[in-house]
């Protein structure tokens, strides 16, 4: 009998304390985050630095060099490069990345000197079309980037290089850069 | 409403030479009209979205905020989509029941408006026998569960209907035991006849009047929140156990309607809480403006009644669903014997508590509620407190 009235106030109380947890969330803020127009700062700038997004390539700093189709595991990089007999430079004829079979493992931009081919923090890739997906970086054929002895001196180059060597640097070190909103979203 | 018509028929009113047997249907069905679409079927739908957005932030969630300011026409959409969805009848149900047993369930829900009060005027029908009138309306929605269940020719269907059978036939005996210590007080059974026993302050509603009826409140709120199949008693629909339960095989507009009566029964609930227990419609005589007051009472009524509402959402939000034998064990166990208490209680006090005393005791119970509102707020804060929270965590708007 004792039991039955244990039980009873047992009820109760456990109720009235569960109902005042829940009543105290009510002025809360929510977690949910309304991705993707209803957020203070775009998604991408929040990202870290080495996000593995979709894959692009700076042609002003790329050597040619084939580093980045080589080590692609599941070949959906094309390079076409050739010496140009006249002016004795490489040539890029062309470049294709094919988004659509790209795996996101970043083992192409591991091995590129100059930290040319990258990825970015855009992942919003979806499309109608399979063809859309294939990124053709070379439209008309450039000679692709040669390295100067010394530091380099072209102001329209440097940028571009002092950021693909930030990348291969940031790569290097053991935890990266932990610092989110450092993404280039170009 | 006998007046209204007469008054129509009369010379010069609008239905002027229309005999009375015409008529009086003719302005029921109006009426009734009126009520379903005016207000029971804007208030079902707008709850379903108020519940969503009242849950969703419970659990530190949104909730649906996209279609019109702050999700608000949500319901017209859900509504419409499911309207617009195939009707699928399963080759191996019986046909005629599982098409029939949608209607019964609304139907069951829908005429109980027949004698809920709006205001002290307002009304459809101030039926001498209101409250024994919607405990027996609210049975046909058994009879609709249970066809459902069976017409599906689906196990979990079956299993559901057959729950919610036992479950609905167990609650409707302490939700009607909680209800007469009322009668027993007021003398009558009409909904108007009770709110105007009781008056407009606290301390004049029969939530107060004595320990009994304090206690037949909260008997009658669970087994009512149980009758109307509603989380922790959600067993005939317990989606981890039976899929869907009893509307496992339905879809589009048929399914919509057995959440019709989920929803708009919670208002009705209130509604019948509100009118037994809380006073009503009742608003001190502040003006002697009929129309004002009428609005005054609407409102009254609307807020007790939808707070009850908000309070089912609430304890939906909080409390685990219970299990088959729990189910029953409450309500055989504890809640019947609590009920017959309750009345039994109320008899003896009507009896030999002498008229003086009573009314301290109305006054003590108003008091002893304030200090558990009290206490309520401050286990609240205390919750926060122990959360750490940061200044920025605290977000009171309802806005988001």
């Amino acid at each position: 009998m004792a039991g039955y009235f244990s039980n009873i106030q047992e009820t109760v109380t456990s109720i009235f304390e569960g109902m005042s947890i829940t009543f105290s969330h009510f002025v809360r803020r929510p977690y949910t985050v309304q991705y993707p127009d209803r957020i203070p700062i775009p998604i991408q700038d929040t990202l870290p630095f080495r996000y593995r997004g979709i894959l692009e390539v700076d042609l002003e700093i790329c050597t040619g060099c084939l580093a980045c189709e080589r080590a692609c595991p599941i070949d959906c990089i094309v390079i076409e490069a050739k010496k140009d007999k006249q002016t004795k430079a490489m040539m890029l004829n062309r470049f294709d990345i094919d988004i659509a079979k790209c795996m996101y493992c970043g083992l192409c931009s591991e091995p590129c000197p100059t930290g040319s081919i990258h990825h970015t923090s855009q992942f919003e890739g979806a499309d109608y079309s399979l063809e859309s997906m294939l990124r053709r970086f070379v439209k008309t054929p450039v000679a692709a980037y040669k390295p100067s002895k010394g530091p380099e001196t072209d102001p329209e180059i440097v940028p571009f290089l002092d950021r693909g060597l930030r990348y291969l640097d940031d790569f290097a070190k053991p935890g990266g850069s932990s610092e989110p909103g450092e993404a280039d979203a170009s | 409403m006998k007046d209204l018509v007469l008054s129509l028929i009369a010379e010069g009113g609008a239905l002027a030479g229309v005999p009375f047997s015409l008529a009086a249907p003719l302005v029921m069905v109006a009426f009734g009209a009126l009520v379903v679409f005016g207000f029971v079927l804007p208030i079902a739908g707008i709850t379903s979205w108020l519940e969503r957005r009242v849950w969703a932030r419970i659990q530190s969630r949104i909730g649906p905020n996209r279609v019109g300011p702050q999700g608000f026409l949500q319901w017209l959409a859900d509504g419409l989509k499911n309207l617009l969805k195939e009707d699928i009848i399963p080759s191996a149900a019986d046909k005629w029941l599982f098409s029939l047993a949608p209607y019964l369930v609304v139907v069951g829900f829908i005429a109980t408006f027949a004698a809920v009060p709006f205001t002290s005027s307002l009304i459809i029908a101030d039926l001498n026998i209101g409250i024994l009138y919607i405990t027996a309306v609210t049975g046909i929605v058994v009879v609709g569960v249970l066809m459902a269940g069976w017409s599906s020719n689906n196990k979990w269907s079956l299993l559901g209907g057959i729950r919610s059978a036992a479950q609905i036939v167990s609650y409707e005996i302490p939700a009607g035991l909680s209800v007469f210590p009322i009668v027993l007080l007021t003398g009558t059974l009409s909904m108007q006849g009770i709110i105007r026993a009781q008056g407009w302050a606290p301390w004049d509603w029969f939530f107060f009047y004595n320990p009994f009826t304090f206690a037949a409140f909260f008997v009658f709120f669970v087994a009512a929140l149980a009758e109307g199949n509603r989380t922790p008693f959600d067993i005939p629909e317990a989606e981890s156990e039976l899929v869907a339960g009893f509307c496992t095989e339905y879809s589009g507009m048929r399914y919509l309607l057995f959440f019709l009566e989920e929803w708009g029964n919670l208002y009705v609930i209130g509604a019948i809480v509100t009118t037994l227990f809380l006073g009503g419609w009742q608003v001190p005589a502040f003006t002697d403006n009929p129309m004002l007051l009428a609005v005054a009472q609407f409102g009254t009524f609307f807020l007790k009644a939808y707070f009850f509402v908000f309070v089912a959402m609430w304890v939906r939000a909080t409390l685990p669903r219970v299990r088959v034998d729990q189910l029953m064990t409450v309500c055989w166990k504890y809640m019947v014997p609590i009920a017959i208490v309750n009345m039994l209680g109320t008899a003896a006090w009507m009896l030999f508590v002498p008229e003086t005393l009573g009314r301290l005791v109305q006054f003590g119970m108003t008091g002893l509620g304030a200090v558990v509102v009290v206490v309520f707020f401050r286990r609240v804060r205390f919750h926060l407190r122990r959360a750490n929270l940061k200044p920025s965590d605290y977000y009171y708007s309802p806005i988001i």
